[in-house]
């Protein structure tokens, strides 16, 4: 594979031509400081987006092909009823499986809210049914029209209704997080080009020696492209493993079980806040140069 | 190998050259007298490609200036060495590598006995660690014109340079620009010390360009 030979250049022997930029200055710091404090705020954008993500993917997963239904009938008719919605589903082209809720399940999902002593027989409760769908999956419209007419006292509920808004919630989330990386990234770039610019004007005199000993154009861009790209990389590495350190002193999802202590990285996903410090390398690279070669066709 | 035909040159406020028209032969060395604000550095801006003129052709090297590239203009640089009576240095690098900057920038390793050598011949080998901002003015002159030459080029320019020194020194660096001149070099020289000419002028065929009401004579040997 052959590099390209700005990048060719930057590895072969730009070691010696950043030498010829004086090493100190405001922009030193600066273009360090912006680039670890963007790679920190970044590793949490990406830990929010990815959450997001996982997140979307299983309330869909866990919602998208499962239906309940709803039987509310007298005492005495509830196990018929029960048994002949049962018997039409077993019939419903699309149905995978179906099934009623036991007694100790419906007393699992009213615990969080009665507590774990509820005496459920004594409660006139809706018998719950589940419905796994097959896949193609089954004519929701035509089941309710079968149920209206079999069990009269049968709701379906296919989950449409919770599930699209948090789907679209979480989706909106992750959207929000790279969207937020791709800020990040633009704000990056910015503040290195504006340090780049301030540090090829405060240099000028440098240049113009340079130049008068025969230096061309792309050596000079060279020097300051490569002094700026390891600054950048430095700070980015400095940033992405103070924002690592950050994410894990996170609670842990499997303590609290709620969103927000969900956000973090999750097996190959720790991969990614490795690849934001070189990333940040290319920016400050693709930054420094087009301001470099820019400002030196300003400086006549 | 640097020739002016018809050329001016206009800043704007008025035609500080005009219609120069002129040779520099290899191997030759021209003084460039005039006085201040005459257009002497102008006129060697001109010759290194610093300064486009405004009108008529300049020619570097049997090349058109105004048709070279930033990278030609970068390479034609390499073969003319420039002195200049304020030079600059990169004040963060020791003196031998601003010395050996003419052949970092070109990519090319000199060898170091070469650059002691040179370092000796203008007299400042135990100054090469040293930092340019800590030099004299006789020692940046110096260092200045190892610089200039490191490369071997086939022209030397300086504006000038003994502009800041003692006679003492100016008569060292004459004589450093004299040997250089014996070597093959085309040599111009920028100055207004006429004392110094004489001097030259006893030592080698020295020829005197004198800048007057905007125009380049070649000056008589009355000097």
């Amino acid at each position: 594979m052959t590099l390209p030979p700005a990048i060719a250049a930057f590895f072969d022997n730009s070691r010696h031509a950043d030498r010829v930029v004086p090493p100190s200055g405001h922009t030193a710091w600066l273009t360090t400081f912006t680039a670890g404090a963007m790679t920190f705020l970044c590793v949490f954008a990406l830990a929010l987006s990815l959450a997001s993500g996982r997140l979307a993917s299983r309330w869909s997963d866990a919602l998208a092909r499962t239906a309940t239904i709803r039987l509310s009938a007298p005492p005495e008719q509830l196990d018929l009823q029960t048994k002949a919605v049962l018997a039409l589903l077993s019939t419903t082209p699309g149905v995978e499986s179906s099934r009623a809720l036991s007694d100790e399940e419906n007393r699992k999902l009213l615990e969080p809210w009665f507590g774990p002593d509820l005496p459920i027989a004594d409660l006139p409760l809706p018998r719950l049914i589940e419905i796994v769908e097959g896949d193609p999956g089954y004519d929701g419209e035509g089941l309710r029209q079968r149920l209206a007419a079999e069990a009269p006292g049968a709701m379906l509920d296919d989950h449409t209704r919770w599930r699209r808004p948090l789907a679209e919630a979480a989706g909106r989330l992750r959207l929000l997080g790279l969207l937020s990386i791709m800020l990040i990234g633009t704000t990056m770039a910015a503040m290195i080009t504006l340090a780049a610019n301030a540090s090829l004007a405060a240099n000028a005199q440098v240049i113009k020696v340079l130049r008068l000993v025969g230096a061309r154009d792309s050596y000079i861009a060279r020097a300051f492209v490569r002094r700026f790209t390891l600054r950048a990389l430095g700070g980015a590495a400095a940033g992405a493993l103070a924002g690592i350190f950050g994410v894990l002193l996170l609670p842990s999802a499997d303590a609290a079980g709620g969103f927000l202590t969900g956000l973090g990285f999750q097996g190959a996903g720790w991969l990614w806040p490795f690849v934001l410090p070189p990333l940040a390398g290319a920016v400050a690279f693709a930054a420094t140069r087009r301001a470099a070669l820019r400002k030196l066709q300003e400086l006549t | 190998m640097i020739a002016f035909e018809n050329a001016a040159y206009n800043y704007g406020g008025g035609e500080l050259l005009s219609e120069v028209t002129l040779r520099l032969a290899p191997g030759s060395f021209h003084f460039l007298t005039g006085p201040s604000g005459a257009g002497k550095t102008t006129f060697l801006k001109m010759a290194y490609a610093e300064l486009m003129p405004t009108s008529g052709h300049v020619t570097i090297f049997d090349r058109e200036v105004k048709s070279l590239t930033r990278d030609d203009i970068a390479h034609t640089r390499r073969r003319i060495g420039v002195v200049h009576q304020d030079v600059q240095f990169l004040d963060h690098l020791p003196l031998a590598a601003n010395v050996q900057l003419p052949l970092t920038v070109s990519g090319r390793k000199g060898s170091a006995q070469d650059l002691t050598d040179l370092l000796g011949w203008v007299g400042l080998g135990h100054l090469a660690d040293a930092r340019p901002p800590s030099l004299s003015g006789g020692e940046r002159q110096r260092a200045a014109l190892a610089r200039a030459i490191i490369m071997g080029p086939d022209v030397i320019l300086a504006d000038e340079p003994t502009g800041n020194v003692d006679w003492e020194m100016s008569l060292r660096l004459l004589a450093l620009l004299v040997e250089l001149n014996r070597m093959g070099k085309t040599i111009v020289v920028a100055t207004h010390d006429l004392n110094l000419i004489r001097q030259a002028k006893a030592q080698i065929a020295a020829r005197v360009l004198r800048i007057s009401k905007r125009r380049i004579q070649l000056a008589g040997a009355d000097l």
